[in-house]
């Protein structure tokens, strides 16, 4: 077995966390650390100042990570980075840390996409093998399913994502970053329904003009609890309304949610009510595992290079606006039939 | 007799009066809460039964109307038999593909010159029955004339080809358009596919020049 064992380190830093993770081949996740940075009350993730974070704290994340890997630092065979998408200083750190170590172990360097990590990790922790993927953080807000070598959006945002959503209502709030959990615990208080944009079109959905009225309805001095109960109400609505269009579309026998905002009971409720409905298996990501992390990284880049995917430190540019349904997925041996 | 139970409602095949008619009921929702699904299933059956019946008036292929329950927000219709589109196009041996999404794409044409925006396109809402097209599933849809609206019709369908029939997105998708621009004009076609490149770019991760095609 151990002759066999492939150790990935993976160094995650799309958004506002900077996270190490390391990965056997053969024992699944080994270590996750990491250190998230929070921007003032009030204010969202200023893409310079999380950079800034991620430059200060990579050290002693490192530091942390291999001292509970335990082993010598030459076991680790590879070394993986979130190429994108997401803030372009904060990727930037991350490629540069990932590069240095590449170089100063001399082993070879992974591109990792990071909404495909989020799937294959949760897939890895949850059994699920070929699920329609719910995938809502910060930076997705995406219904999509494996055909033909790639992930296929069924339905997706067409402007802002359900993270950034709860995350702006609450800063407009004044409540405490990250927004999802801080709105959750008011919503469990709320009890009226204050009537809000509701904005479906086809599989896809709009939160802009939700936002806009949510905004205003603060201002007017609706009550808190009232409010942040009917956002995500509506909100989790129109994404369950979506992902069960996509669900009796594709018909698929399994229903997966991952992303940070997969870690709120009330959507994992509505989800599993769609899935259940539609005689599918319903899977949620583990809660500690449910917003970035190095894990993700580290895990999906042993799927990556598998397949014989390296990139060149001088080629290892990252890619901020990466789409998901952009990369080709050797590794998957699902049948492609929709 | 239950034939189909989709996301949005359930088909029965019954008997009405002394015809058979396809019941479709808007089944409550058990993940919304109660305001807002009585609200969202009576807002569209009105206006499935509304659209449908000004896309008649514009010879446009749908179920015939025979009656509408508000309260049980239930709409009795026309049994349309025939293989849904999204079937037929993944049928490898059916060499017309291109042929047909022409014909879908004058379709949507002549419903955006009424007025008409569907909503919900998808190769599952559309029925070939007897060498006719017939679209389905106006729930979504409404009255408008926004180049916005008639933008987003036409990246629900082309998202419908790219992710259900990837095999296929290019030829499919440029026989619709040019079914499309044949109904439109030139002109018209042009605005409504820049404010689609438009709507694409407004997404998550799509630049300038890298727009993604199947």
């Amino acid at each position: 077995m151990m002759a066999s064992e492939f150790i990935c380190l993976g160094i995650e830093s799309t958004a506002h966390t900077f996270g190490i993770g390391i990965a056997s081949s053969e024992n699944g996740v080994l270590v996750d650390v990491k250190s998230v940075y929070k921007p003032p009350i009030g204010a969202g993730i200023h893409p310079r100042e999380a950079a800034q974070h991620h430059c200060e704290e990579a050290p002693s994340v490192i530091n942390q990570a291999l001292k509970e890997f335990g082993r010598k630092i030459d076991s680790i065979d590879t070394v993986a980075f979130s190429m994108g998408p997401g803030l372009g200083p904060a990727l930037r750190t991350g490629a540069t840390v990932a590069r240095a170590l590449a170089t100063w172990l001399n082993k070879p360097l992974v591109p990792v996409h990071h909404a495909i990590a989020h799937i294959e990790l949760a897939s890895l922790l949850t059994g699920a093998k070929d699920p329609l993927v719910i995938l809502v953080s910060g930076g997705h807000t995406t219904i999509t399913a494996y055909a033909g070598r790639r992930w296929r959006v069924f339905g997706e945002t067409e402007d802002i994502t359900l993270g950034n959503l709860l995350d702006v209502f609450a800063r407009e709030a004044s409540l405490l970053s990250p927004g999802g959990p801080a709105v959750e615990s008011l919503a469990k208080k709320g009890e009226k329904f204050i009537d809000l944009p509701y904005v479906v079109k086809g599989n896809d959905v709009s939160f802009s003009g939700l936002l806009t009225a949510a905004k205003k309805k603060l201002q007017m001095n609706y009550d808190l609890k009232d409010l942040c109960h009917s956002l995500q109400e509506v909100a989790f609505s129109m994404v369950a309304e979506t992902s069960e269009r996509a669900l009796a579309f594709t018909e698929k026998k399994e229903v997966l949610l991952v992303g940070g905002v997969a870690a709120n009971e009330r959507l994992q409720q509505m989800i599993s009510e769609i899935a259940c409905e539609h005689n599918a298996n319903f899977y949620v990501v583990p809660k500690r595992y449910s917003g970035d992390c190095g894990a993700q990284i580290a895990w999906t880049a042993l799927l990556v290079h598998r397949s014989g995917i390296e990139v060149k430190v001088e080629k290892s540019y990252v890619k901020p606006k990466w789409r998901l349904d952009q990369v080709t997925i050797p590794w998957r041996d699902v049948q492609n039939c929709l | 007799m239950l034939i189909k139970k989709g996301a949005e409602a359930n088909l029965y095949l019954e008997e009405w009066h002394g015809i058979k008619a396809i019941i479709k009921k808007r089944m409550p929702k058990k993940y919304r809460i109660y305001e807002l699904d009585t609200k969202i299933r009576q807002t569209r059956t009105v206006r499935e039964a509304q659209l449908i019946r000004n896309a008649k008036t514009v010879g446009i292929p749908s179920p015939i109307i025979y009656a509408i329950d508000l309260e049980k927000t239930t709409i009795i219709m026309k049994h349309i038999e025939g293989t849904r589109v999204k079937e037929v196009l993944n049928t490898p041996t059916f060499e017309k593909k291109q042929e047909l999404c022409y014909q879908i794409g004058q379709l949507i044409g002549q419903l955006h010159n009424a007025g008409i925006i569907h909503g919900d396109l998808t190769t599952s809402n559309m029925i070939v029955s007897k060498n006719r097209i017939y679209l389905l599933d106006f729930g979504l849809g409404d009255h408008s004339i926004d180049l916005e609206e008639r933008g987003v019709d036409l990246l629900l369908i082309k998202r419908a080809f790219q992710s259900a029939h990837y095999q296929y997105f290019k030829q499919c998708f440029d026989g619709l358009i040019k079914g499309y621009k044949q109904e439109v004009g030139e002109e018209m076609s042009k605005e409504v596919m820049k404010r689609l490149r438009d709507i694409e770019r407004r997404g998550r991760y799509t630049s300038r020049g890298e727009l993604h095609e199947g």
